[in-house]
């Protein structure tokens, strides 16, 4: 497609394909990427985040294969679903047989039903360049009232150089249905590429959505995530994110409850070594009365990486009776290490507890001493009081085979023992 | 506390701002409208030196190139910076020797502000440098002060007399192109007050200064200088009042504090600008840059209470530079009716072993919105810097809001931050057992926030605090939801 230089939006996606086949949210967001550009540090929502190192390279799209084996979880019973470069590889995928889950290509959500759940919802750029240009991606339909019984694995891998990929996926569970979701984010002989994800659900009345993120993306990838829920009536939501991966990571996510008696539930654990530069940015939106939300985000930043923590709860006017918690914990293990945390609240009615803390310091210097008196090494000590601190957030994972890989995971890469 | 009951249900029965009168006096004006000439035009009123004019244009310049900010939480119309005159004058301007020369009228003027002269004398031992509009008419105390070498004057007589003391300090912490505001009143500003503690002097009373907004649509842009020397100790009181007014009124102060080695700064400000009238009309806009420097082992300590004012936007800081520094900051802010108030702090710890304090008490009522916005800054030199922050909301009503925007940057590993923010409203059960207990509602709620804004109020001098309890009880009449 010709595209005006002086648009620097449009020279960056500039050579990407977009599937032939054209819907709605496709076209829209294409013609709003006219109007848009990259946010810079000026910008609240990105003040601590410069997307500059993404913004100045360029990526191609790569529809290629590779050996899943490496990625698949040991033991872990599930609906296997691959996606290399961000396009849906039905050939690898294992979908085991099962009457609640309906899995389609991303494009087959009703676009009227989209148009109004998303309504009055504000993208930032990576979103609507995902939109525009995604080639993959899944819209999974979960039945009324019924469980999916084994767990959703949602395997993304990013392979190549300077490659973009740019899934977006849809997750909708009907009234009273149930699933849990793991999605995990590697690469394989990547260099420098970019995962662009965009990841949207709607959990309906009285349904229950679990979703666990696992990103370990090669730390010369970057990777921005953009993710959106809407909850109805009496639903309830869990996100448990744990980010290793990339040099630059930008996990978006927002949950808009739309309805009574809901509960959010958000966990994350980031962990920094290098020049990484992990950021969370999470908001929670309470509209409806009588909700509860906890969320509890943890940070480790050794050498010279940036950890930020941007948590934001909205309690809308007449929204009565909100309980919400937010928590955030940073320990640096370097001098040159750094961490930017803003929990934010917004609270526009009185009957609510609200509350947030946020922390930040060093490994305890007594509990180091104790552990030292007991024989125990600085540095094993040192592992021991991370991983004990890291592992509240960790504790939330339970699927006991992902949780065993991601112990597996932080042994081989921080030699962390829980 | 010296303010019954009886008084305070007088007080609930006219709800109107009880400060609110206008004195007449015949103001020396400028036109309305700011250019270089107008800033010549103050400059050549105030007879000041070269440099100061320079200054005033430099600030001018750097304005013209800046934007009004706007990611504070509030919302209001912008004020047309032509439409405001900056230089009134009461045309009383000589100085007075004694308190009997003062013209009666304003004698009368503050007496309603109940800082009656006299009775301060009397009463509290405490210095009043009393401004009225832009020119500083009174100032009492002097004689003693001047003993100590503790100058305390009116900032254009500091510009007159000490001018070496004035072009050393001034816009050293905040520089006249800090931000949109306070480059404004770097070059227009009028008046202020200036105050300067030797080495090694204690300050022996509180200093205090009343401004007051009188000149209809005039702006006020003050001034304050305050610099201790090496193990000095000053603690300075400001109060404001403003009398009732339609149109929105500009107030941009700008105030510095130097403090250098091991000297210590604790300033107190009770605010109280109209706030415009039960349906939002009128009211002060209060857009201040307060800014304190810490040399080493020195101390600031900032303690507001903040009722006033129909949009606020403040945020008293301090730079903890030397090593061993320590930065305070109290504050108890009440917004009613559609007032809406944008207010913290900002601690930046540049030295080592610096700790600083924030206890940030937020009330909100009516249809305000209160947010507390401030900024931890931990920069890789500060080793073993140390942060505790605590920011409490309180809801009245239904329809007000409460906002908690903290920003926390840490640069170094052995730093230690905490934060902490809670939001709730006042418990069923605990205005319950007031009631019980033969209190009734509106005497239960006043107990329970001054009970909930004890910790800053306990860090005001006593003079303060009793005023403050009054305050708080007056701008929460009528505010049950």
């Amino acid at each position: 497609m010709e595209v005006a230089a002086e648009n620097k939006v449009l020279s960056f996606v500039n050579g990407w394909e977009r599937p032939t086949e054209e819907n709605a949210v496709r076209k829209e967001a294409l013609q709003a990427l006219n109007a848009m550009e990259f946010p810079t540090t000026r910008v609240e929502d990105w003040k601590y985040t410069r997307v500059g190192k993404i913004t100045k390279r360029s990526f191609k799209q790569l529809n290629t294969t590779i050996d899943t084996s490496p990625y698949i979880i040991e033991d872990l019973d599930a609906h296997q679903l691959v996606f290399v470069n961000g396009y849906y590889r039905e050939d690898l995928s294992a979908i085991k047989k099962d009457d609640a889950l309906t899995i389609q290509p991303v494009d087959r959500v009703d676009d009227a039903y989209y148009g109004q759940l998303v309504e009055d919802i504000d993208e930032n750029v990576f979103s609507l360049m995902n939109k525009a240009y995604s080639n993959g991606g899944v819209y999974l339909h979960v039945a009324k009232q019924m469980k999916v019984e084994h767990p959703i694995h949602m395997i993304h891998v990013l392979t190549g150089d300077e490659v973009v990929a740019n899934p977006r996926h849809f997750i909708r569970v009907e009234q009273g249905g149930k699933a849990e979701v793991v999605t995990t984010f590697q690469s394989e002989k990547a260099e420098e590429s970019f995962s662009n994800v965009v990841m949207e659900g709607h959990v309906e009345a009285n349904a229950h959505l679990r979703i666990h993120k696992v990103q370990t993306e090669a730390k010369n990838c970057f990777h921005i995530a953009n993710e959106l829920f809407v909850q109805d009536e009496g639903s309830q939501f869990l996100i448990n994110t744990i980010t290793t991966g990339s040099r630059l990571t930008r996990n978006g996510l927002n949950v808009i409850v739309e309805g009574e008696n809901c509960h959010t539930e958000m966990n994350g654990a980031y962990l920094g070594t290098d020049r990484q530069h992990l950021d969370n940015h999470t908001l929670i939106d309470q509209l409806y009365s009588n909700c509860t939300s906890s969320e509890t985000y943890k940070g480790v930043m050794d050498d010279k990486s940036v950890g930020v923590f941007n948590g934001k709860v909205i309690v809308r006017q007449d929204s009565q009776n909100i309980e919400a918690y937010q928590s955030n914990g940073n320990i640096l293990l370097s001098k040159e290490a750094t961490v930017n945390s803003k929990p934010e609240l917004e609270i526009y009615a009185d009957d609510v507890r609200c509350s947030h803390g946020s922390t930040t310091g060093q490994l305890d210097e007594e509990a180091l001493f104790y552990l030292r008196t007991r024989g125990i090494s600085e540095k094993n000590a040192k592992n021991l009081l991370v991983a004990a601190f890291i592992g509240d957030v960790l504790e939330k994972i339970d699927i006991e085979p992902l949780r065993k890989s991601v112990d597996q995971h932080f042994l081989e890469e921080f030699g962390w023992e829980f | 506390m010296g303010y019954t009951e009886d008084e305070l249900a007088k007080d609930l029965e006219s709800q109107e701002y009880k400060f609110g009168f206008t004195s007449d006096f015949k103001a020396d004006r400028a036109p309305d409208g700011i250019n270089e000439d107008i800033i010549r035009f103050i400059s050549a009123k105030k007879e000041e030196p070269e440099w100061l004019l320079e200054k005033r244009l430099q600030a001018y310049k750097a304005w013209m190139q800046m934007k009004e900010p706007e990611w504070a939480h509030v919302h209001y119309e912008k004020p047309s910076f032509q439409d405001i005159c900056y230089y009134a004058a009461p045309e009383q301007t000589k100085k007075y020797e004694s308190w009997d020369d003062v013209d009666p009228e304003m004698k009368e003027t503050m007496s309603k502000l109940g800082i009656s002269m006299e009775e301060q004398k009397k009463l509290t031992g405490t210095a009043v440098d009393f401004v009225m509009d832009s020119v500083s008419v009174a100032t009492s105390f002097k004689k003693k002060l001047n003993e100590l070498g503790i100058i305390f004057c009116s900032f254009s007589e500091a510009v007159q007399e000490y001018p070496e003391l004035v072009k050393k300090h001034m816009g050293t912490v905040v520089p006249h192109q800090d931000n949109f505001y306070a480059a404004l009143n770097s070059a227009v500003f009028t008046d202020g007050s200036f105050c300067y503690i030797p080495e090694g002097v204690t300050c022996p009373m509180e200093l205090s200064t009343y401004f007051r907004i009188n000149e209809s649509g005039t702006g006020q842009f003050e001034r304050t200088l305050v610099v201790a020397e090496k193990g000095a100790y000053v603690s300075y009181l400001e109060g404001c009042t403003a009398p009732m007014r339609d149109e929105n009124q500009l107030h941009a102060a700008v105030v510095e504090l130097v403090a250098k080695e091991d000297a210590e700064i604790k300033y107190s400000t009770v605010q109280n600008w109209y706030p415009g009238d039960k349906d939002g009309k009128g009211g002060v806009f209060n857009f201040v840059t307060k800014r304190g420097l810490c040399e080493k082992n020195a101390k600031i300590s900032w303690t507001q209470v903040e009722t006033g004012s129909a949009v606020t936007w403040k945020y008293p800081s301090c730079i903890l530079k030397g090593d061993n520094s320590t930065g305070e900051f109290y504050s108890v802010a009440v917004t009613n009716n559609y007032q809406q108030a944008d207010t913290g702090t900002k601690m930046v710890h540049l030295g080592k072993n610096t700790k600083s304090t924030i206890i940030s008490k937020g009330i909100s009522a009516g249809q305000s919105e209160n947010s507390y916005r401030g900024l931890v800054q931990i920069h890789p030199k500060a080793e073993n810097a140390r942060n505790f922050s605590q920011c409490d909301s309180l809801l009245m009503t239904d329809r007000s809001g409460a906002h908690t925007f903290p920003y926390i940057e840490c640069k170094n590993n052995s730093a230690k931050i905490e934060h902490e923010a809670t939001t709730s409203k006042i418990g069923e059960d605990q205005i319950f057992y007031c009631k019980q207990r033969g209190i009734d509602e509106e005497k239960a709620i006043g107990l329970i926030v001054n009970g909930y804004c004890k910790e800053v109020l306990n860090k005001l001098p006593m003079e303060f605090a009793v005023e403050a309890q009054k305050l708080l009880e007056i701008s929460l009449e009528n505010s049950v939801g």
